[in-house]
């Protein structure tokens, strides 16, 4: 099986930080991969690698085994990659359905076709069984998980084939957290590759396959989840060294 | 909320502000502006509301009511346009050498005047797009790009010419202060009568078609209601007012109506384009706009450039209202502008504004211009009571937007 995303060698220079050394990760259908590491290790810069937000200067990247070139955030949402950000996804003073169909507005002509993208938009919402009181009131007016929930809207109502979500749950509270986390393994259940960017382990150990470990803009290492225990892990994020047993695999 | 079950269409308790569905702000832009309405009625006992200073009124907020809207857009896109003052004063010059038969004791260019006028107005454009792509590509602060401007084009107003250049076109002056005369303007009442009732009927029937949330009916019969009355009135002020001494009624003035058709269009734009929708997204969240695809820089261009358009339209109405064009023309102009956005709803630090509220906030500012000139209070006075409002004004938006929040 091909993997759906696939990143190669990729480096990437910010003036005289190496933020990215030839890094390499892949991700296969309703797989979730976590990425741990510390702020700064180059987790979020890889991410916006792939959502298109940055260039790198080299590396390949594979979608469905074909090689892609991703200049721009068109390009990624070409392929089926939508990524959530931790705080930047929504134009705060905007409604949800405004949010869900951002920079991909219904259009009659030239005039927005705001009947079709509220009911879709609400179609999307029950589906991920998420109360939102009122589509047509700022997202700012909503708490973090029900802003959560339409920053994944838009990435399901748009077929998201690899879903990127940045530091998911942080700002959220236990029950909306347990809420995301059911969110991703529906997804997962429905072939979407996840790969869930997290500083803390205990957010993605749960609910990851596998965990790439990344240190000072290289990757440590990729294991099973269920082959390491959280020590282990700690290891490889602090000290940058993979477990011995897993070593030769 | 408790029993919510889906996105259908909630029951929830809403205030008597809330079941009208109109913006908190209008509404108090609308209860101010009536205050000092009455204020000045009896103030000038009896003169303020006459047809005849109301309809000077509607001609003295033309100009600023022909920019505020695209100060809007501006502001909410998290930009300023310093520069608009001393752009209106050079393109002002600009038309009116290229149509005035005399220029300086010499023969001037005679050029047709529409086509002086379109020069004029496609300068203020190319100003406007030069503005944008600094501000954007350049990420110089709008700020200082249009200080600069400011300097820059109220010196090449002068350098065109540092004298007053009068007699313009007849027909150039219309734009002015020509108006539609008793037919037309009863014809253009009845035609947005028609169209505002049609609006809340179809909108009505088509969201109970969805099971979208609508207003109550007492509610939508209230807005309606006041909205009716309000062009009701309007059109019969515009024709009590007779052209000097004669006894036709002089309807609509042009600048006036060209005003209106600014702010209509405006309005419509920022509601129902993507390319109004993408101005409050970049004022909201700039980063979530680029990460959602849109192209920010290409926005912000075209943002300065409508500000430049309607500059240059603005410069048209003005110096055919005068029918003369000085160097000196619009100074100042561009804080009576910002000052109507804001106190019109605007927030300085963008993705909040509009364009209704924007026109409430110019015809307030030129409401207190004309009464307080009207009521005798000398000119060197005036800005301290215009001050006073905007600051009130603000510190009203302030507390509001922070209540909103909470």
């Amino acid at each position: 099986m091909n993997p759906l995303v696939e990143m190669k060698n990729i480096s990437l220079r910010f003036g005289g930080n190496q933020a990215l050394n030839d890094v390499s990760i892949d991700l296969y259908p309703g797989e979730v991969v976590g990425l741990l590491g510390h702020n700064g290790a180059g987790k979020s810069t890889l991410i916006k690698v792939l959502s298109g937000a940055y260039k790198s200067d080299s590396g390949r990247i594979f979608v469905d085994g074909n090689e892609v070139k991703i200049n721009n955030p068109q390009d990624s949402q070409k392929h089926g990659i939508e990524t959530i950000y931790q705080s930047l996804a929504l134009a705060d003073n905007l409604d949800a359905v405004a949010n869900v169909f951002l920079g991909r507005e219904k259009v009659n002509g030239v005039v927005l076709d705001e009947d079709t993208m509220e009911i879709e938009a609400r179609k999307v919402l029950d589906r991920l069984r998420v109360k939102i009181p009122s589509l047509r009131v700022p997202v700012a007016n909503m708490s973090g998980g029900q802003r959560q929930t339409v920053a994944i809207a838009r990435a399901v109502y748009f077929k998201a084939k690899v879903l990127i979500m940045d530091e998911p749950t942080a700002a959220l509270g236990p029950e909306e957290t347990q809420k995301v986390g059911e969110l991703i393994k529906a997804l997962k259940a429905e072939g979407v590759g996840i790969f869930l960017i997290s500083h803390d382990l205990h957010d993605v150990s749960d609910l990851s396959d596998r965990l790439t470990v990344m240190k000072n803009g290289r990757v440590v290492g990729t294991v099973n989840t269920k082959d390491v225990n959280e020590d282990e892990v700690l290891g490889m994020i602090i000290a940058g060294t993979t477990p011995k047993h897993l070593v030769n695999k | 909320m408790q029993n919510v079950q889906t996105n259908q269409a909630p029951v929830v308790r809403r205030s008597l502000l809330q079941s009208l569905g109109v913006d908190i702000q209008l509404i108090t832009m609308l209860v101010a502006l009536v205050g000092v309405w009455i204020l000045f009625q009896i103030w000038s006992q009896g003169t303020f509301l006459s047809a005849r200073n109301l309809w000077f009124l509607a001609v003295q907020t033309a100009v600023v009511g022909i920019m505020v809207g695209g100060m809007v857009l501006v502001i909410t896109a998290r930009q300023i346009d310093l520069a608009v003052g001393s752009v209106l004063g050079f393109t002002a010059m600009l038309m009116a050498v290229g149509q005035a038969p005399v220029v300086e004791n010499l023969p001037g260019l005679g050029i047709n005047w529409v086509i002086a006028t379109l020069i004029g107005i496609a300068v203020g454009v190319l100003i406007g797009a030069f503005n944008g792509y600094m501000a954007a590509y350049w990420s110089v602060p709008a700020f200082v790009v249009t200080l600069a401007g400011m300097m820059i084009f109220r010196n090449a107003a002068f350098s065109v010419s540092n004298v007053t250049i009068s007699q313009l076109d007849e027909k150039f002056k219309i734009l002015g202060g020509g108006s539609i005369g008793a037919l037309w303007t009863i014809v253009f009442g009845v035609l947005m009568a028609i169209f505002v009732v049609w609006q809340a009927l179809s909108n009505r029937l088509r969201r109970q078609k969805h099971e979208f949330e609508v207003r109550p009916l007492w509610a939508e019969v209230t807005v309606l209601g006041v909205t009716l009355a309000i062009i009701a009135a309007f059109v019969w002020v515009m024709n009590a007012y007779p052209i000097p001494n004669t006894n036709i009624p002089s309807g609509i003035p042009i600048p006036f109506l060209i005003a209106l058709a600014v702010l209509g269009f405006l309005h419509w734009m920022t509601r129902s384009t993507r390319f109004g929708r993408y101005i409050y997204a970049i004022g909201g969240n700039p980063e979530a706009a680029l990460l959602a695809g849109i192209n920010v820089k290409r926005t912000m261009v075209y943002i300065f450039m409508l500000m430049g358009f309607l500059t240059g339209l603005a410069a048209a109405v003005q110096s055919a209202r005068l029918n003369a064009a000085v160097p000196s023309l619009g100074r100042d102009l561009e804080l009576t502008v910002i000052a109507g956005a804001v106190i019109g709803g605007t927030v300085l630090a963008g993705g909040s504004g509009t364009i209704l509220g924007a026109a409430l906030g110019a015809l307030l500012m030129s409401s207190l211009e004309n009464g307080l000139g009207l009521v005798g209070v000398p000119t060197e006075q005036q800005k301290i009571y215009i001050g006073l409002v905007l600051l009130v004004a603000v510190l009203w938006n302030t507390v509001n937007a922070k209540r909103r929040k909470l």
